[in-house]
């Protein structure tokens, strides 16, 4: 779960990590309530998950109070790579003497945490050259590796001691919250040598949530996405028009590449997880069914055990109640497969005996109901 | 570790070994609805399995399988060294560390949505005290026709000499169903697991075959997410791995930033992506499939 910037340094603040004085509103008359307070010069920062706001406008400097309310409406109306914010951040601005980078993250293939700082703040990381990698452990780090760190970026005096605190309140965070990431970039070095976070990037390991119930107020997921979680599916919203349903998530992705190559778009991927039952596959295609951009559906389906004619009465039963119209072309590999054949022999459905002859005919017919 | 860890002999044992083939295996969890229907199919697959453990419910029986209350009363009955582990993901660091405690040294965890923080600290508590992690989030590891300790479903495996290791589970399933229809059996099939933290992973994996002259090839399959592919090729290269390896890499069409499934298959920026991984297999002239179904022939005119 990726933490929208605000919610971030509500975390920070809960660990003393200092942040900018600032206020949130969702819409114009929440912005009324606050305008008084501000003192100007403020920033506009749209909450949103995906990155490189700066670059896609989605920050806005505001210098006098006339310039905020339309800065405010031109933010709450930008779509950014296919998001659009629920609310916004107004900060004060605040005097910086210096931009450094910080963060701790779960490095997979060490098994442990590492973390990185830079002299170097402001930017995307993985441009940054002169940056520190080092090893942390899971159960937080000593005061003397974070005064190590402040040394090797060249702080000394107040700075070097608050930047060291601030190292530590962040693994301290890391830890408890578990996160599999928490990044401050930049962290500003004020004037008076104090550090202040003035970005927020954390992402809470997801399967930990069922001991953090104080981080529940920042699950946000659309009604489709909960719909399919509900029912213990993975469920993902793509651009393209063809949905696809599996039993395993690579197996999933692999046809999402075979379909890709084909030349078709796959729109929602859609692995509903263990045990294919009449049941289960009938919920997968309610899922879909929701979306109405989706114009064909895709079906792969591999494991020794799968009872065909199971998921093609879901097929069948989904047909007549009217959920879905589009065609489904399907792949399922199991016991039953000639009967399963029969029944859907009248229907918009068809089973292939390979994913290929699946995708071939599909890709086919999206090409003709252009 | 300072011994190498022989995964055949745990599993399978030396031919003047007693219980040779027939190594006890225990199943944490095994009461359990998922537990409880794997434990009759390994069963039927020709694992020996001799106890499960469910607390409280010490006493009972599974088809004739003692269920004890814990790892500690099954093995003052059995010498067990391996484990299957069925447990919910919220039980499976002390699963993990009882298992260890009572002289398990193969572990398979199933389970799926384990918290990192568990995982590393399971797998950092199994490496001090000598014993192996398969997984979590993994379908275990299967020797096909001798045995099973996992999820795998066992008709797409055939016995052979090519070795299969696989971050996912159902491709894992199918690739081995095309290698098996091509006529090319499996010496040994792996899941990894799915999850960002694994307990043997590919380099591992690779580690447990190496010396194995009865494993003549292995195929590799990789996904988005991580750089476990990228330290596996370091690894052939500088351990001048000599088996004839083809891999196959599913996310080549999936946007940054989703998590595609596993809680593993997730890319930021290039990190994870599939072309990274695509370029480092071809850098060291592994041949990368583009589809599951390929593979075989791939693997045939490599071993001409």
């Amino acid at each position: 779960m990726k933490l929208l910037e605000y919610q971030g340094k509500e975390l920070f603040s809960e660990y003393n990590i200092d942040v900018p004085k600032s206020y949130l509103a969702k819409n114009q008359s929440e912005l009324n309530q606050i305008v008084d307070k501000l003192e100007f010069p403020v920033v506009l920062k749209s909450q949103l998950t995906v990155g490189g706001r700066g670059k896609a406008g989605a920050i806005l400097k505001c210098t006098k109070k006339e310039e905020l309310a339309p800065k405010f409406t031109e933010l709450l109306n930008k779509v950014v790579k296919g998001e659009r914010p629920k609310i916004i951040l107004i900060e004060e601005v605040v005097d910086i003497d210096k931009e450094l980078y910080l963060s701790l993250f779960l490095n997979r293939g060490k098994r442990t945490y590492s973390l990185i700082s830079s002299s170097q703040g402001g930017m995307d990381i993985e441009s940054v050259e002169n940056k520190v990698i080092q090893d942390v452990s899971i159960n937080g780090l000593s005061q003397s590796v974070a005064e190590n760190i402040a040394k090797n970026l060249g702080l000394s005096g107040v700075t070097a001691t608050t930047f060291a605190e601030l190292v530590t309140k962040l693994a301290k965070l890391v830890k408890e919250k578990e996160a599999e990431l928490a990044e401050i970039n930049p962290v500003a070095i004020l004037k008076n040598g104090t550090c202040l976070a003035l970005d927020s990037k954390i992402i809470i390991d997801d399967n930990s949530l069922f001991r953090h119930s104080e981080l529940r107020k920042y699950i946000q997921i659309s009604e489709l996405q909960e719909q399919a979680e509900k029912n213990g599916f993975s469920f993902v919203e793509l651009d393209g028009n063809i949905a696809i349903i599996g039993n395993g998530a690579g197996l999933v992705m692999s046809t999402l590449d075979v379909v890709n190559d084909a030349g078709g778009k796959s729109g929602a991927f859609l692995d509903f997880g263990g045990r294919a039952t009449t049941e289960t596959i009938y919920k997968a295609i309610e899922v879909i069914s929701k979306l109405s951009k989706v114009k064909a559906i895709l079906v792969n389906l591999f494991g020794g055990i799968v009872r065909t004619d199971l998921v093609a009465q879901a097929i069948l039963d989904a047909y007549k109640n009217g959920m879905i119209s589009v065609p489904i072309y399907a792949r399922i590999s199991g016991a039953e497969s000639e009967k399963s054949r029969q029944m859907l022999s009248n229907s918009n459905a068809k089973l292939y005996d390979t994913v290929e002859e699946a995708i071939s005919s599909l890709v086919h017919y999206i090409g003709l109901s252009k | 570790m300072s011994e190498k860890f022989d995964i055949f002999d745990i599993l399978v044992g030396k031919p003047n070994d007693i219980d040779y083939g027939k190594k006890p295996v225990l199943i944490q969890g095994m009461t359990g609805n998922f537990g409880s229907v794997h434990t009759r199919l390994m069963r039927e697959y020709g694992t020996n399995i001799v106890a499960g453990v469910t607390p409280k419910k010490g006493g009972q029986s599974f088809e004739g399988i003692p269920v004890f209350d814990s790892v500690k009363d099954a093995s003052k009955n059995f010498d067990v060294k391996i484990s299957g582990i069925f447990v919910p993901a919220p039980f499976f660091l002390a699963a993990v560390k009882e298992a260890v405690d009572n002289g398990i040294k193969l572990l398979v965890a199933i389970p799926e949505h384990v918290p990192i923080r568990d995982a590393i600290e399971a797998l950092e508590y199994a490496q001090t005290n000598g014993a192996k992690i398969i997984g979590p989030n993994t379908p275990g590891v299967i020797l096909p026709t001798i045995m099973k300790v996992g999820i795998m479903p066992s008709q797409p495996f055939q016995k052979g000499n090519t070795a299969v290791f696989s971050r996912s589970g159902t491709l894992m399933y199918e690739v081995s169903f095309h290698l098996s229809k091509a006529g090319i059996g499996q010496k040994i099939a792996l899941g990894i697991g799915g999850d960002p933290i694994n307990g043997t992973n590919l380099i591992e994996a690779f580690d447990l075959i190496s010396d194995k002259d009865e494993v003549k090839s292995v195929v590799v399959v990789g996904e988005i997410g991580g750089d476990a592919e990228e330290s596996l090729v370091e690894y052939i290269e500088k351990t001048k791995f000599n088996k004839p390896v083809v891999a196959y890499v599913a996310g080549r069409s999936a946007p940054k930033e989703k998590r595609m499934g596993h809680a593993g298959a997730i890319i930021y920026g290039n990190y994870g992506s599939a072309e990274s991984k695509i370029l480092s297999f071809s850098r060291v002239n592994i041949p990368v499939a583009k589809r599951p179904a390929e593979i075989p022939s791939i693997l045939q005119n490599l071993m001409k």
